[in-house]
């Protein structure tokens, strides 16, 4: 019995699963981008210049919307401003780097902006992040 | 010279499969980045009403009318004036307290304005006192 030569293993990655594997991503990435369409209020968000990115990751951001007739959401649930300190508050005492990204109308009335303001000091989320458009 | 018609391979090309698939991967991973939040980043004071004694000389007041009219230190401004008074003030004083106050009625446009100017002077002590 003749020892038979071990044959060469193929050199080269093989090509033929490629796309398979990109078609794989492909619909990953198609299904993730159409998770979450449209969540909160529809408010036209001021204009500024010195804007930044956001730089908290993005779980440990939590959205409030006000719009121009007042109405707060928080979590896409409509709620009073005596409401906002204690659905805030637990969220908070979980997420030390909470930043609260207040995405609100341009028209919106200083008054009710400020009483969210001050209801988010009472529930001490105190990194506040105004939304807004580049001018 | 009528040549038979060469019949056309009746499977889809595969090859060009991968790069069709390369290019919506590119643009699909584009799109999703997109909605990046952009804003102006700001930190509010801690519940209760702590009372700080400032020196007068350290606080420069900014208050918003409803009617969007900026009070810069008792003198009427134009918005586009602050950021250089504020820079100005900063720069001879570096513990100076910008204080924004608005009235209810203030559009929160105009607030932005006032926050945004000051944020362009690199304001580092900014207090927004809220409404009066």
């Amino acid at each position: 019995m003749a020892i038979k030569k071990k044959s060469k293993p193929k050199t080269g990655i093989p090509t033929a699963s490629m796309s398979d594997i990109i078609f794989m991503l492909l619909i990953f990435f198609m299904a993730a981008t159409t998770l979450k369409t449209v969540e909160g209020l529809k408010v036209k968000l001021p204009e500024a210049r010195s804007i930044a990115k956001l730089d908290t990751p993005k779980r440990s951001v939590l959205y409030v919307f006000i719009d121009r007739t007042g109405r707060i959401s928080i979590q896409d649930k409509l709620m009073n401003v005596e409401n906002v300190a204690p659905v805030i508050y637990p969220i908070r005492r979980n997420d030390n780097l909470l930043t609260i990204s207040l995405r609100a109308d341009q028209e919106t009335p200083m008054g009710t902006i400020s009483d969210v303001q001050n209801a988010l000091r009472d529930a001490s989320a105190l990194k506040v992040n105004y939304s807004a458009r580049h001018k | 010279m009528l040549g038979k018609k060469k019949r056309p391979p009746s499977e889809i090309p595969s090859s060009s499969m991968s790069d069709i698939a390369f290019l919506l991967l590119v643009f699909f991973l584009l799109v999703s980045n997109v909605d990046v939040d952009k804003g102006i980043g700001v930190v509010l004071p801690p519940p209760g009403d702590s009372e700080i004694r400032l020196n007068p000389k350290n606080i420069t007041m900014i208050l918003v009318n409803a009617q969007g009219d900026v009070l810069f230190n008792d003198e009427i401004v134009p918005v586009r004036e602050i950021e250089r008074r504020a820079r100005e003030l900063e720069l001879s004083n570096p513990n100076m307290v910008f204080s924004v106050q608005t009235d209810r009625r203030t559009k929160y446009q105009d607030y932005i304005e006032v926050v945004d100017q000051l944020t362009a002077a690199r304001v580092k002590k900014l207090a927004l006192i809220g409404t009066q």
